[in-house]
Protein backbone atom coordinates (compact mmCIF):
# COMPACT_ATOMS: atom_id res chain seq x y z
CA UNK A 1 0.00 0.00 0.00
CA UNK A 2 2.98 2.24 0.44
CA UNK A 3 4.72 1.68 -2.75
CA UNK A 4 1.55 2.18 -4.51
CA UNK A 5 0.81 5.58 -2.86
CA UNK A 6 4.26 6.86 -2.88
CA UNK A 7 5.32 6.06 -6.40
CA UNK A 8 2.03 8.33 -8.00
CA UNK A 9 3.23 10.90 -5.84
CA UNK A 10 7.01 10.82 -6.67
CA UNK A 11 7.22 10.01 -10.02
CA UNK A 12 5.63 13.21 -12.13
CA UNK A 13 7.67 15.50 -10.34
CA UNK A 14 10.62 13.45 -10.17
CA UNK A 15 10.67 13.25 -14.21
CA UNK A 16 9.19 16.80 -14.74
CA UNK A 17 10.67 19.30 -12.29
CA UNK A 18 13.82 19.88 -14.49
CA UNK A 19 12.23 19.71 -17.54
CA UNK A 20 10.41 23.02 -19.75
CA UNK A 21 7.18 21.71 -20.11
CA UNK A 22 5.31 22.78 -23.29
CA UNK A 23 2.50 26.05 -22.72
CA UNK A 24 -0.49 23.65 -23.55
CA UNK A 25 0.63 21.22 -20.79
CA UNK A 26 1.36 23.65 -18.29
CA UNK A 27 -2.06 25.18 -18.78
CA UNK A 28 -3.66 22.07 -18.12
CA UNK A 29 -2.33 21.46 -15.36
CA UNK A 30 -3.07 25.01 -14.11
CA UNK A 31 -6.35 23.33 -14.08
CA UNK A 32 -5.80 20.71 -11.57
CA UNK A 33 -5.92 22.19 -8.57
CA UNK A 34 -9.51 24.09 -9.12
CA UNK A 35 -11.14 20.40 -10.70
CA UNK A 36 -9.31 17.59 -8.74
CA UNK A 37 -10.90 19.61 -5.31
CA UNK A 38 -13.96 20.33 -6.91
CA UNK A 39 -14.09 15.72 -7.93
CA UNK A 40 -12.80 15.38 -4.59
CA UNK A 41 -15.51 17.22 -2.58
CA UNK A 42 -18.69 17.25 -4.45
CA UNK A 43 -19.71 13.60 -3.98
CA UNK A 44 -19.54 14.15 -0.48
CA UNK A 45 -21.93 16.41 -0.40
CA UNK A 46 -24.21 15.22 -2.96
CA UNK A 47 -24.41 11.85 -2.28
CA UNK A 48 -25.43 9.11 0.56
CA UNK A 49 -24.77 5.51 -0.27
CA UNK A 50 -23.84 5.89 -3.82
CA UNK A 51 -27.19 7.56 -4.39
CA UNK A 52 -27.65 11.73 -5.56
CA UNK A 53 -29.42 13.13 -2.66
CA UNK A 54 -31.01 16.65 -3.11
CA UNK A 55 -33.37 16.70 -0.48
CA UNK A 56 -34.02 19.28 2.12
CA UNK A 57 -32.73 17.56 4.83
CA UNK A 58 -29.09 16.65 3.23
CA UNK A 59 -27.28 18.59 6.42
CA UNK A 60 -24.02 18.25 4.56
CA UNK A 61 -25.08 20.13 1.32
CA UNK A 62 -26.93 22.68 3.52
CA UNK A 63 -24.34 23.41 5.90
CA UNK A 64 -21.68 23.73 2.59
CA UNK A 65 -23.58 26.84 1.95
CA UNK A 66 -22.68 28.39 4.79
CA UNK A 67 -19.16 27.33 4.88
CA UNK A 68 -18.41 28.46 0.70
CA UNK A 69 -19.46 31.99 2.22
CA UNK A 70 -17.49 32.10 4.85
CA UNK A 71 -14.42 30.65 2.80
CA UNK A 72 -15.11 33.09 0.21
CA UNK A 73 -16.11 36.07 2.32
CA UNK A 74 -13.23 35.86 4.97
CA UNK A 75 -10.28 33.96 2.68
CA UNK A 76 -9.54 32.36 6.33
CA UNK A 77 -9.06 28.83 6.09
CA UNK A 78 -8.72 27.62 9.68
CA UNK A 79 -12.43 29.69 9.98
CA UNK A 80 -14.02 27.53 6.91
CA UNK A 81 -13.06 24.45 8.13
CA UNK A 82 -14.19 25.37 12.16
CA UNK A 83 -17.09 26.89 10.50
CA UNK A 84 -18.11 24.15 9.00
CA UNK A 85 -17.84 21.54 11.43
CA UNK A 86 -19.52 23.96 14.02
CA UNK A 87 -22.80 23.87 11.73
CA UNK A 88 -23.01 20.39 11.50
CA UNK A 89 -22.58 19.72 14.91
CA UNK A 90 -25.17 22.63 16.23
CA UNK A 91 -27.10 21.47 13.46
CA UNK A 92 -27.24 17.39 15.03
CA UNK A 93 -27.50 18.95 18.63
CA UNK A 94 -30.86 20.69 18.05
CA UNK A 95 -32.44 18.71 15.03
CA UNK B 1 29.48 35.00 13.84
CA UNK B 2 26.30 37.83 13.00
CA UNK B 3 25.92 36.64 9.78
CA UNK B 4 25.53 32.35 10.96
CA UNK B 5 23.09 33.99 13.93
CA UNK B 6 20.29 35.75 11.48
CA UNK B 7 20.61 32.59 8.99
CA UNK B 8 19.55 30.35 12.43
CA UNK B 9 17.22 32.63 12.97
CA UNK B 10 15.93 33.11 9.46
CA UNK B 11 15.62 29.18 9.58
CA UNK B 12 13.84 29.19 13.10
CA UNK B 13 11.06 31.99 11.72
CA UNK B 14 10.57 29.65 8.60
CA UNK B 15 9.71 26.77 10.44
CA UNK B 16 7.19 28.69 12.45
CA UNK B 17 5.81 30.30 9.65
CA UNK B 18 5.42 26.87 8.07
CA UNK B 19 3.64 25.22 10.84
CA UNK B 20 0.92 27.74 11.22
CA UNK B 21 0.45 28.00 7.80
CA UNK B 22 -0.23 24.22 7.94
CA UNK B 23 -2.73 24.57 11.17
CA UNK B 24 -5.86 24.52 8.96
CA UNK B 25 -4.75 21.22 8.22
CA UNK B 26 -3.99 19.95 11.41
CA UNK B 27 -7.25 21.43 12.09
CA UNK B 28 -8.95 18.81 9.47
CA UNK B 29 -6.65 15.83 10.16
CA UNK B 30 -6.70 15.44 13.61
CA UNK B 31 -10.65 14.67 13.39
CA UNK B 32 -10.47 12.54 9.87
CA UNK B 33 -6.87 10.94 11.59
CA UNK B 34 -9.10 10.21 14.77
CA UNK B 35 -12.17 8.52 12.47
CA UNK B 36 -9.49 6.39 10.67
CA UNK B 37 -8.19 4.96 14.19
CA UNK B 38 -11.93 4.41 15.24
CA UNK B 39 -12.62 2.50 12.01
CA UNK B 40 -8.99 0.41 11.90
CA UNK B 41 -9.61 -0.61 15.77
CA UNK B 42 -12.68 -1.77 15.43
CA UNK B 43 -11.27 -3.59 12.16
CA UNK B 44 -9.37 -5.45 14.02
CA UNK B 45 -6.38 -3.42 12.89
CA UNK B 46 -3.36 -3.76 15.63
CA UNK B 47 -2.73 -0.51 17.21
CA UNK B 48 0.87 -0.93 15.74
CA UNK B 49 -0.25 -1.38 11.94
CA UNK B 50 -3.03 1.51 12.29
CA UNK B 51 -0.17 3.76 13.19
CA UNK B 52 2.37 2.49 10.40
CA UNK B 53 -0.07 3.08 8.18
CA UNK B 54 -0.63 6.51 9.10
CA UNK B 55 3.30 6.84 8.66
CA UNK B 56 3.99 5.06 5.55
CA UNK B 57 0.84 5.44 3.34
CA UNK B 58 -0.27 8.88 4.43
CA UNK B 59 -3.34 9.21 2.65
CA UNK B 60 -6.59 9.11 4.03
CA UNK B 61 -8.90 8.03 1.71
CA UNK B 62 -6.71 5.46 0.97
CA UNK B 63 -6.51 4.20 4.20
CA UNK B 64 -9.99 4.73 5.05
CA UNK B 65 -11.01 2.53 2.34
CA UNK B 66 -8.05 0.14 3.43
CA UNK B 67 -8.71 -0.50 7.22
CA UNK B 68 -12.76 -1.37 6.05
CA UNK B 69 -11.57 -3.70 3.02
CA UNK B 70 -9.31 -5.49 5.92
CA UNK B 71 -12.35 -5.87 7.89
CA UNK B 72 -14.24 -6.90 5.31
CA UNK B 73 -11.53 -9.60 4.70
CA UNK B 74 -10.71 -8.68 1.45
CA UNK B 75 -7.78 -9.99 -0.15
CA UNK B 76 -3.96 -8.50 0.01
CA UNK B 77 -4.20 -7.81 -4.32
CA UNK B 78 -7.95 -6.30 -3.59
CA UNK B 79 -6.32 -3.90 -0.87
CA UNK B 80 -3.21 -2.75 -3.32
CA UNK B 81 -5.41 -2.29 -6.36
CA UNK B 82 -8.10 -0.28 -4.54
CA UNK B 83 -5.24 1.93 -3.18
CA UNK B 84 -3.38 1.85 -6.40
CA UNK B 85 -6.93 3.40 -7.81
CA UNK B 86 -7.71 5.71 -5.18
CA UNK B 87 -4.26 7.40 -5.55
CA UNK B 88 -3.83 7.57 -9.29
CA UNK B 89 -5.45 11.13 -8.65
CA UNK B 90 -1.87 12.42 -7.22
CA UNK B 91 -0.58 11.72 -10.39
CA UNK B 92 -1.79 14.98 -11.53
CA UNK B 93 -0.93 16.98 -8.41
CA UNK B 94 2.63 15.76 -8.50
CA UNK B 95 3.16 16.84 -12.21
CA UNK B 96 1.19 19.83 -11.74
CA UNK B 97 3.71 20.73 -8.53
CA UNK B 98 6.59 20.12 -10.82
CA UNK B 99 7.54 23.09 -12.45
CA UNK B 100 7.70 24.91 -8.86
CA UNK B 101 10.80 22.71 -7.89
CA UNK B 102 12.95 23.37 -10.65
CA UNK B 103 16.19 23.54 -9.19
CA UNK B 104 15.27 21.10 -6.19
CA UNK B 105 18.03 18.28 -5.19
CA UNK B 106 16.42 14.70 -6.01
CA UNK B 107 15.90 13.49 -2.67
CA UNK B 108 14.37 16.67 -1.44
CA UNK B 109 12.35 16.15 -4.24
CA UNK B 110 11.97 12.23 -2.96
CA UNK B 111 10.95 13.50 0.70
CA UNK B 112 8.68 16.40 -0.79
CA UNK B 113 6.18 13.72 -2.47
CA UNK B 114 5.91 11.07 0.30
CA UNK B 115 4.18 13.77 2.14
CA UNK B 116 1.95 15.08 -0.98
CA UNK B 117 -1.87 14.23 -0.07
CA UNK B 118 -5.07 16.11 -1.40
CA UNK B 119 -4.37 18.84 1.13
CA UNK B 120 -0.98 19.71 1.19
CA UNK B 121 -1.26 19.85 -2.53
CA UNK B 122 -3.73 22.64 -2.19
CA UNK B 123 -1.95 24.72 0.12
CA UNK B 124 1.33 24.14 -1.57
CA UNK B 125 0.19 25.43 -5.05
CA UNK B 126 -1.00 28.18 -3.31
CA UNK B 127 2.06 28.83 -1.59
CA UNK B 128 4.04 28.34 -4.55
CA UNK B 129 1.96 30.29 -7.17
CA UNK B 130 3.56 33.77 -6.80
CA UNK B 131 6.40 32.90 -5.01
CA UNK B 132 9.65 30.37 -4.33
CA UNK B 133 9.07 29.86 -0.65
CA UNK B 134 11.84 28.30 1.42
CA UNK B 135 12.26 24.50 1.56
CA UNK B 136 12.15 24.70 4.94
CA UNK B 137 9.40 25.96 5.47
CA UNK B 138 7.83 23.93 3.00
CA UNK B 139 9.11 20.44 4.61
CA UNK B 140 8.16 22.54 7.91
CA UNK B 141 4.39 22.35 6.58
CA UNK B 142 4.43 18.63 5.47
CA UNK B 143 5.99 17.64 8.88
CA UNK B 144 3.17 19.11 10.86
CA UNK B 145 0.64 17.69 8.55
CA UNK B 146 1.90 14.57 9.15
CA UNK B 147 2.72 14.13 12.77
CA UNK B 148 -0.93 15.69 13.08
CA UNK B 149 -2.46 12.96 11.09
CA UNK B 150 -0.09 10.39 13.33
CA UNK B 151 -1.68 11.44 16.29
CA UNK B 152 -4.96 11.95 15.12
CA UNK B 153 -5.25 8.12 13.87
CA UNK B 154 -3.36 7.28 17.26
CA UNK B 155 -6.05 8.95 19.47
CA UNK B 156 -9.00 7.32 16.99
CA UNK B 157 -7.24 3.94 17.75
CA UNK B 158 -6.97 4.39 21.68
CA UNK B 159 -10.62 5.84 22.17
CA UNK B 160 -12.25 3.71 19.56
CA UNK B 161 -12.79 1.22 22.16
CA UNK B 162 -15.31 3.50 23.98
CA UNK B 163 -16.74 5.61 21.07
CA UNK B 164 -19.64 3.98 18.66
CA UNK B 165 -20.37 7.01 16.37
CA UNK B 166 -18.13 9.92 15.46
CA UNK B 167 -21.14 11.94 14.17
CA UNK B 168 -22.33 14.19 17.09
CA UNK B 169 -19.26 16.41 17.17
CA UNK B 170 -19.91 16.78 13.30
CA UNK B 171 -15.91 15.31 12.69
CA UNK B 172 -17.41 13.76 9.55
CA UNK B 173 -17.47 16.74 7.95
CA UNK B 174 -13.70 17.51 8.87
CA UNK B 175 -12.96 16.54 5.09
CA UNK B 176 -15.85 18.11 2.93
CA UNK B 177 -14.98 21.33 4.76
CA UNK B 178 -11.49 20.87 4.21
CA UNK B 179 -12.06 20.58 0.53
CA UNK B 180 -14.08 23.58 0.50
CA UNK B 181 -11.30 25.81 2.53
CA UNK B 182 -8.37 24.89 0.10
CA UNK B 183 -10.96 25.08 -3.49
CA UNK B 184 -12.60 28.49 -2.83
CA UNK B 185 -9.12 30.36 -2.76
CA UNK B 186 -8.28 28.41 -6.21
CA UNK B 187 -10.45 29.83 -8.12
CA UNK B 188 -9.23 33.19 -9.41
CA UNK B 189 -10.32 33.18 -12.58
CA UNK B 190 -13.98 32.71 -14.12
CA UNK B 191 -12.79 29.56 -16.19
CA UNK B 192 -11.95 27.99 -13.02
CA UNK B 193 -15.34 28.76 -11.52
CA UNK B 194 -17.16 26.81 -15.01
CA UNK B 195 -14.28 23.99 -14.99
CA UNK B 196 -14.67 23.24 -10.95
CA UNK B 197 -18.32 23.24 -11.33
CA UNK B 198 -18.24 20.85 -14.45
CA UNK B 199 -16.01 18.74 -12.30
CA UNK B 200 -18.16 18.43 -9.40
CA UNK B 201 -20.92 17.04 -11.57
CA UNK B 202 -18.50 14.73 -13.94
CA UNK B 203 -18.28 13.36 -10.45
CA UNK B 204 -20.76 12.73 -8.90
CA UNK B 205 -22.67 11.38 -12.13
CA UNK B 206 -19.23 9.02 -12.53
CA UNK B 207 -19.82 8.33 -8.61
CA UNK B 208 -23.52 7.24 -8.84
CA UNK B 209 -23.16 5.28 -11.98
CA UNK B 210 -20.65 3.29 -10.05
CA UNK B 211 -17.24 4.02 -11.24
CA UNK B 212 -16.31 4.85 -7.26
CA UNK B 213 -12.96 4.13 -7.17
CA UNK B 214 -11.87 6.36 -10.53
CA UNK B 215 -14.58 9.32 -10.70
CA UNK B 216 -12.17 11.66 -9.18
CA UNK B 217 -9.32 11.48 -11.73
CA UNK B 218 -11.54 10.85 -14.87
CA UNK B 219 -13.82 13.92 -13.99
CA UNK B 220 -10.33 15.90 -13.33
CA UNK B 221 -8.58 14.95 -16.72
CA UNK B 222 -11.93 15.47 -18.35
CA UNK B 223 -13.14 19.27 -16.86
CA UNK B 224 -9.22 20.32 -17.09
CA UNK B 225 -9.26 19.07 -21.04
CA UNK B 226 -12.43 21.45 -21.24
CA UNK B 227 -11.07 23.87 -19.58
CA UNK B 228 -7.98 24.54 -22.04
CA UNK B 229 -10.39 24.46 -24.79
CA UNK B 230 -12.36 27.09 -23.58
CA UNK B 231 -9.37 29.25 -22.97
CA UNK B 232 -7.95 28.73 -26.55
CA UNK B 233 -11.64 29.23 -27.83
CA UNK B 234 -12.16 32.73 -26.01
CA UNK B 235 -8.30 33.75 -27.17
CA UNK B 236 -9.20 33.48 -30.40
CA UNK B 237 -12.56 34.95 -30.53
CA UNK B 238 -11.25 37.98 -28.57
CA UNK B 239 -8.47 38.84 -30.83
Amino acid sequence: MGAVTYLPRLLPMFLLSDRRLSPWIAQWLSFVPATVLAALLAPGLLCREGELTLEMDNLFLLSAIPTFLVAWRFKSFFGTVATGMGIVALARYFF
Amino acid sequence: MNQQKTTRQKKKSGIWYGIRQALPIVLGYIPVGFAYGVLAQKSGLGLFNTIAMSVIVFAGSAQLIGAGLFGAAASPFTLIFTTFVVNLRHLLMSAALAPKLKGWRKWQIALFGYELTDETFALHSMRMAKRRPPKIETFAVNITAQSSWVIGSMIGFLAGGQIADVRPVGLDFALPAMFIALLVPQVVKPVYLMMAVLSAGLSVALYVLGFNQSHVIIATMAASTVGVGVEQWMKNSSS
